[in-house]
C-alpha cells in the first residue's frame, strides 16, 4: 500500500503530507503536523472533539481521511485565535464559564463558529441543534449555550460598527 | 481505531469508477460520505484493500428540479439537501427527514446516495423512497439501468445493486399535499427506534392519494400497500387512521436490540404512524 501526498491549506498554511491512505485527517493534524487542538474522544464520530472545519464544513476528523481531504482548507481551534488573541468565542467561553475539563472545547468552539458563519442571529433552540453533533460531560450545555449566543451578539456589533 | 491497509483512487468519471470496480472486484468498495463505511473499516469489520473515493466525480453532485421531476445525484450531502430551497418547495418531506439524520457534523458529509445504497435498514432515507415512491438510477459495465426503490431492497445489506455497479441518482416525482417524516429515536444522532414517512392528497374530503412507509422496523425497508389502500377513499377520520395505524404496524418485523424489545418496538411504530399521518393530515 504506497504512501501518497496529501497537500492541504491548514490555518492559512499549505502543508504536504506523505502518508499512508489509511491515516485519518485527526491523526494526521495531531501526530503528523503537531496541530494537538482537536481531540480524539470516541474515534467512532460520536462525541464532537475531533471537530475541524473542511472547506466551510464543520467534520469529525475522526470520520475522514486525510487523502479525502486533499486539497482542502482545513481551520482548526488554532487557526481561530491565539492566546494573545482569543475569538470572541473563546473569549465568551472564558466569561461565561462554558467549559470545565476543556476536552470538549476545541470541537466545541471550532463547531459553534460554523454555526454562527451560517446563521449570525440564531436562538438559543437553533444553538442547542446545532452543537448536537458535540458531546461535553461537564458542563450540562448551559453555559456553553449562552457563550455561543453572546458571541453571535458581540460579533454582530463588532460587524455593524466596523 | 485505525482502518487496515488499503489503495485510494479518487477518479473524475463514473466510468472511471465503474472501471476500478471491474478491475478490483470483491476487493474494492466506493466510499461517498464515509460515515457508514469508515466505521466499519475501523472496527476492522470490513476487508477492503481498493477505497475508490467519489468525492471527485462532478456528475454525481447536485440537485435538478425539471418539470414535476426531481433528480437528486447519488453525491449530493444531506446538508445540501436541507439547504436546498428548491427541494424544499418541490418535496418538503426531505428536508423534515434529513434535519433527523444523524447530527450536524455527519449531515455536512453524507450523502443520499450512500444512504439508500448501503442498504442499512435503519437508515432514515431507503423508507423515505418507499414514501416517495422513487426510482434508482444505477451505472454498470453494461451502461445504466433504473430500479424502483420498493423493489431495491432484499435483505439487510442485499439490494438490487450488483457489485460491479454503482448509484448515481433517485429521483421522484414532486409532491403535493400534506407530508410528513417521523421518527423516534433515543437522542441526536442515533438511528430511530421507529420512523415513518407519509404523504396524503386530501380532494373535497376525501383521500385521493396516499403513500405510507416504514424505516427501520424490518431488514428492509416497508411500504404499507394495506395502509395505503385504507387511507385512498376515506376521510381519513379517526377510524381510517386508527385501521391504517394497525395495517402498518402489522407489516412491521422489528427485531429485539439495544433500542428495545419487539413489542416495544411494535407499540413505538404505532405512535409514529400516528403521528405521521395526523401530521400529513393537517398539512394536507
Amino acid at each position: 500500500m504506497e504512501k501518497m501526498h496529501v497537500k492541504m491549506n491548514v490555518n492559512g498554511k499549505e502543508v504536504d503530507l506523505l502518508t499512508e491512505p489509511r491515516t485519518l485527517l485527526i491523526h494526521a493534524l495531531r501526530e503528523e503536523l503537531g496541530i494537538t487542538g482537536p481531540h480524539v474522544g470516541c474515534s467512532s464520530s460520536h462525541c464532537g472533539a475531533c471537530t475541524v472545519d473542511m472547506n466551510g464544513m464543520s467534520v469529525k476528523s475522526c470520520t475522514v481521511f486525510a487523502a479525502q481531504a486533499n486539497g482542502a482548507e482545513i481551520t482548526t481551534i488554532e487557526g481561530l485565535g491565539s492566546p494573545d488573541a482569543l475569538h470572541v468565542l473563546q473569549e465568551m467561553f472564558k466569561e461565561h464559564h462554558g467549559l470545565q475539563c476543556g476536552y470538549c472545547t476545541p470541537g466545541m468552539i471550532t463547531r459553534a463558529y460554523r454555526l454562527l458563519q451560517e446563521n449570525p442571529n440564531p436562538t438559543e433552540e437553533e444553538v442547542r441543534f446545532g452543537i448536537a453533533g458535540n458531546l461535553c460531560r461537564c458542563t450540562g450545555y448551559q453555559n456553553i449555550v449562552k457563550a455561543i449566543l453572546e458571541a453571535a451578539a458581540k460579533m454582530n456589533e463588532i460587524k455593524e460598527s466596523a | 481505531m485505525v482502518p487496515g491497509a488499503f489503495n485510494y483512487y479518487r477518479p473524475d468519471t463514473v466510468d472511471d469508477v465503474i472501471g476500478l470496480l471491474g478491475e478490483w472486484g470483491d476487493d474494492a468498495r466506493v466510499i461517498a460520505g464515509g460515515h457508514s463505511l469508515i466505521p466499519v473499516m475501523k472496527q476492522r469489520l470490513s476487508d477492503i484493500s481498493h477505497l475508490i473515493d467519489l468525492g471527485g466525480v462532478e456528475a454525481l453532485k447536485g440537485i435538478i428540479i425539471d418539470g414535476g421531476t426531481v433528480t437528486i445525484g447519488a453525491m449530493t450531502t444531506q446538508h445540501e439537501l436541507i439547504t436546498n430551497d428548491a427541494l424544499a418547495s418541490a418535496a418538503p418531506i426531505i428536508r423534515e427527514a434529513s434535519l433527523q439524520i444523524a447530527d450536524p457534523q455527519v449531515r455536512y458529509l453524507g450523502t443520499i446516495g450512500g444512504n439508500v445504497a448501503n442498504g442499512d435498514p435503519a437508515n432514515d432515507m431507503p423508507g423515505l423512497m418507499q414514501t416517495l415512491g422513487a426510482t434508482y438510477h444505477l451505472a454498470g459495465p453494461n451502461g445504466g439501468r433504473t430500479v424502483a426503490a420498493r423493489d431495491f431492497y432484499e435483505a439487510a445489506y442485499f439490494t438490487a445493486r450488483e457489485d460491479d455497479e454503482i448509484l448515481t441518482a433517485v429521483s421522484f416525482a414532486a409532491t403535493s399535499g400534506g407530508y410528513a417524516y417521523e421518527k423516534q429515536k433515543r437522542k441526536i444522532g442515533d438511528y430511530a427506534t421507529a420512523a415513518a414517512g407519509v404523504l396524503l392528497t386530501m380532494h373535497g374530503g376525501s383521500c385521493s392519494a396516499a403513500s405510507v412507509a416504514l424505516t427501520n422496523l424490518s431488514d428492509t425497508p416497508v411500504y404499507c400497500t394495506d395502509a395505503v389502500d385504507i387511507l385512498v377513499g376515506s376521510s381519513v377520520d379517526d377510524e381510517a387512521v386508527a385501521a391504517a395505524v394497525k395495517a402498518a404496524v402489522d407489516v412491521s418485523d422489528p427485531v429485539a436490540d439495544t433500542r428495545g424489545p419487539v413489542d416495544f418496538k411494535k407499540y413505538v411504530a404505532g405512535v409514529i404512524v400516528k403521528k405521521a399521518i395526523e401530521s400529513a393530515r393537517s398539512r394536507a
